[in-house]
């Protein structure tokens, strides 16, 4: 039976693509063959090979480092800050020419909807490398001091929800400030970073200013504990984030981690609810919940909790599960079988804890990693789900009296990345968010990005902060954070 | 006849109160020269947990506190400071040997220390903090907030100033501090604890740890309720095993300096996190 939501297939072509059959590592300005296995990288929508990739063995670290400090030391620490400026207008240019392309491959190789890639990552990326290249030669008006120096190399690791928009994150700043790049993308989605290599070759950017190195953990160990190495960079789990400070102990090297999350997002009775509603929506199931920042826990104000939830499924009913090229796609493929593995298990445990489960009726395709839109209601503050990040689509649904309840509950957590508030109510906003120990509060809205907007966490979501002046301090000598 | 001196009792400087330690161990001080000078507690861990405990429960209000009421305290300290002067040149000329002139000038330079970071209260907020041009209808603003809980290890080279040098910075964005003190010149900290006491400090903002660093700071490293770890004076310990430790929950970290880190603006912006709030503006 049809009715008014089904659409006719509207997949985005892949005919845009030219991939290569395999990809080297990226190296001094050249592809060059890594040491290590090759592996695929895979369509988690078909679980169908895209193309093949090296993998660095730590012999493929030490060279990539080595030409990022010969370059560091021969080329990008010695040139204008006006000319280090140009080569990252030219690449946001080049990103922005070259949209679509990259849109189609970050969602062939990740799993996300076509419409977020094309509307939200690709942009986000142009526009980073836009805002930073502004930086690049007014470093003496960031108010750090005079004539703030570069650190040397970054080692930048980057995880596999956003992975051209992270890599825009790390190297944006980095080179703006002066700095050379290793960069190591998530060992699912090395795909768009390649061809991001492509793009620094047209725009002629200095050999070895970014090299990547693709490859596993074991890569990535190798470059976070190089000894040549200055600033590390990662975004990823809690767990690595930890082995990582563990690493660096010691060192003189500067950090910036960007962890895990459990935000709490908190709709009051008096908040816009057709609103609330989407920002719940928004907050948890954007990019299939696999955000760190994800507004996991809903805390709603026990008034409104029953007409709340019913919108939401209602709500969620409409979504539309799928193939991630389709440009009606809401909500796409999980990125990886172990991923999907881990969600499956923290929602059989929530279930077992005795929160009740509600799953979206959709239908589920026969190849792919695929998990729908799932709520878990009358979840206690104790339950796992309610502790965890299981960054997936899973919403867990707490209920509060009280603004003071509401934050106490609301900072309830090792973590400290990200909050929402729901209100009508301006002061009330701007009260809770004070109280709130997170390092981004979105009132109103949620899971909103821009390249002049600071974001990191508190607590054991990590320290240091990307995005704006804070971001472009991460990366100078002296400046704390 | 000449009278005869009553010796002060040194203890402990936690919640506000002076307590012993709790483990009834104490310490010889003596000058460079050998001689007795008192006897200081020996902190143990639980001394250090409970610092932490009363670190803990004065934060919220100290945060709290307008940045112009906590920019007041800390010039109070100063007054205080200033007011006894010259018990703090006595106490340092016999701990560090050092000239009279000498204890002068480091309490003169604590005092403006004091006043120096008072004044940041309420400033260093717009220097850390911005406004953000964000490409979309919303109000967007980044501040920066205290970390919560920091654990001091003091400089191990300087009785009054070097301590002054390390709190003084951290208490500024509303934190709250656990400091172990120089280990061998430990008395001007504790008459430093009578100074705070007096100063309009709540009990708990700032907690004066007596005894040895490498004894109490492993088990503050580790401590899942202390937010940051300056280990400015812990460059004699074991200290990249302590930055191991605070890494398990992720703690802020300073790491060893030689000498007196002196004044910087730095020192105030390693214990904020940045804060930033997206607010929706209508469309009309």
């Amino acid at each position: 039976m049809t009715n008014f939501l089904d659409y006719a297939p509207a997949p985005e072509s892949t005919s845009i693509l030219h991939l290569k059959k395999s990809y080297g590592l990226f190296i001094d300005g050249d592809w060059v063959e890594g040491r290590g296995k090759p592996f695929a990288t895979i369509n988690p929508a078909t679980e169908k090979k895209i193309t093949t990739v090296a993998s660095a063995s730590s012999d493929d670290v030490d060279l990539a480092v080595a030409a990022a400090r010969r370059s560091y030391e021969k080329t990008w620490s010695t040139m204008s800050g006006a000319d280090r400026g140009k080569y990252l207008f030219r690449i946001a240019r080049l990103v922005q020419e070259r949209a679509r392309e990259l849109a189609v491959a970050e969602t062939l190789d990740n799993g996300k909807p076509i419409k977020e890639s094309r509307d939200v990552d690709v942009p986000l990326v142009a526009a980073w490398f836009f805002y930073y290249a502004g930086w690049a030669d007014k470093l003496d008006h960031a108010g750090l001091g005079a004539a703030p120096q570069s650190l040397g190399v970054a080692a930048q690791i980057i995880p596999w929800n956003f992975p051209l928009l992270m890599l825009a994150w790390k190297i944006a700043p980095a080179l703006a400030a002066g700095n050379t790049v290793v960069l190591k993308p998530a060992e699912t989605t090395p795909l768009s970073a390649l061809l991001f290599a492509e793009i620094l070759q047209q725009a002629d950017l200095p050999a070895g200013v970014v090299n990547i190195v693709t490859g596993a953990g074991e890569t990535g160990a190798a470059l976070v504990r190089h000894p040549d190495v200055n600033k590390v960079a990662f975004t990823g789990s809690t767990g690595v984030g930890r082995e990582i400070a563990k690493a660096i102990a010691g060192t003189d090297k500067k950090v910036t981690l960007e962890l895990g999350g459990k935000a709490a997002n908190i709709v009051f009775d008096d908040a816009p609810i057709d609103q609330a509603v989407e920002g719940i929506v928004n907050g948890i199931f954007f990019n299939q919940g696999h955000v760190c920042c994800a507004g996991s826990r809903l805390l709603v104000q026990e008034s409104i909790h029953d007409e709340v939830v019913d919108r939401l499924k209602q709500r969620l009913s409409t979504l539309r599960l799928g193939d991630p090229l389709d440009k009606n796609t809401d909500i796409g493929a999980i990125n990886s079988k172990e991923q999907l593995e881990r969600i499956r298990a923290l929602s059989d445990i929530g279930e077992a804890e005795g929160a009740d489960r509600w799953t979206a009726p959709c239908v589920i395709p026969e190849n792919g990693f695929w998990f729908a839109p799932t709520i878990f209601d009358n979840v206690s503050t104790s339950s796992t789900i309610a502790r965890e990040e299981v960054f997936g689509p899973v919403l867990s649904v707490l209920t509060f009296r009280t603004p003071a309840e509401a934050i106490a509950k609301a900072n309830n957590t090792p973590y400290g990345l990200s909050a929402g508030i729901w209100s009508d109510k301006g002061s009330k906003i701007l009260a809770v968010a004070d109280q709130l120990r997170a390092g981004v509060i979105w009132a109103n809205t949620f899971n909103r990005f821009d390249p002049a907007s600071p974001f990191g966490g508190y607590k054991e979501s990590g320290y240091g902060r990307e995005g704006g002046r804070h971001g472009l301090a991460a990366y100078l000598k002296g400046a704390t954070k | 006849m000449s009278r005869l001196q009553i010796p002060k009792t040194y203890k402990l400087y936690i919640g506000g109160a002076f307590p012993r330690s709790e483990s009834g161990r104490s310490y010889e001080v003596a000058s460079p020269a050998g001689d007795f000078l008192a006897n200081a507690s020996l902190a143990s861990r639980k001394d250090g947990r409970d610092a932490v405990v009363a670190a803990r429960a004065a934060q919220p209000k100290w945060a709290g506190a307008t940045a112009y009421n906590r920019g007041q305290v800390l010039y109070r300290i100063a007054e205080l400071l200033d007011g006894r002067r010259a018990q703090f040149i006595e106490e340092i000329t016999a701990s560090e040997g050092v000239t009279a002139a000498v204890a002068g000038a480091q309490v003169d330079e604590a005092i403006d220390t004091w006043v120096w970071y008072a004044g940041w209260c309420d400033k260093y907020q717009q220097v850390a903090g911005s406004g953000n041009p964000v490409s979309g209808p919303y109000f967007n603003i980044s501040v920066p907030e205290p970390t919560g809980v920091v654990a001091i290890v003091a400089p191990q080279s300087s009785s009054l100033l070097g301590l002054v040098q390390v709190v003084a910075p951290a208490l500024v964005a509303g934190n709250t501090v656990v400091v172990i003190a120089d280990e061998a010149r430990p008395l001007s900290a504790i008459s430093l604890g009578e100074v705070l006491a007096t100063s309009d400090v709540p009990g708990g903002v700032v907690n004066i740890l007596t005894g040895s660093p490498a004894e109490i700071t492993p088990w503050l490293a580790s401590h899942a309720d202390v937010n940051a770890l300056d280990l400015t004076g812990a460059g004699a310990l074991e200290w990249v095993d302590l930055e191991i430790a605070a890494a398990d929950t992720l703690k802020r970290v300073i790491r060893p300096e030689p000498g007196l880190p002196g004044r910087s603006l730095d020192r105030i912006l390693a214990f904020v996190e940045t804060k930033t709030v997206w607010h929706t503006k209508a469309l009309i």
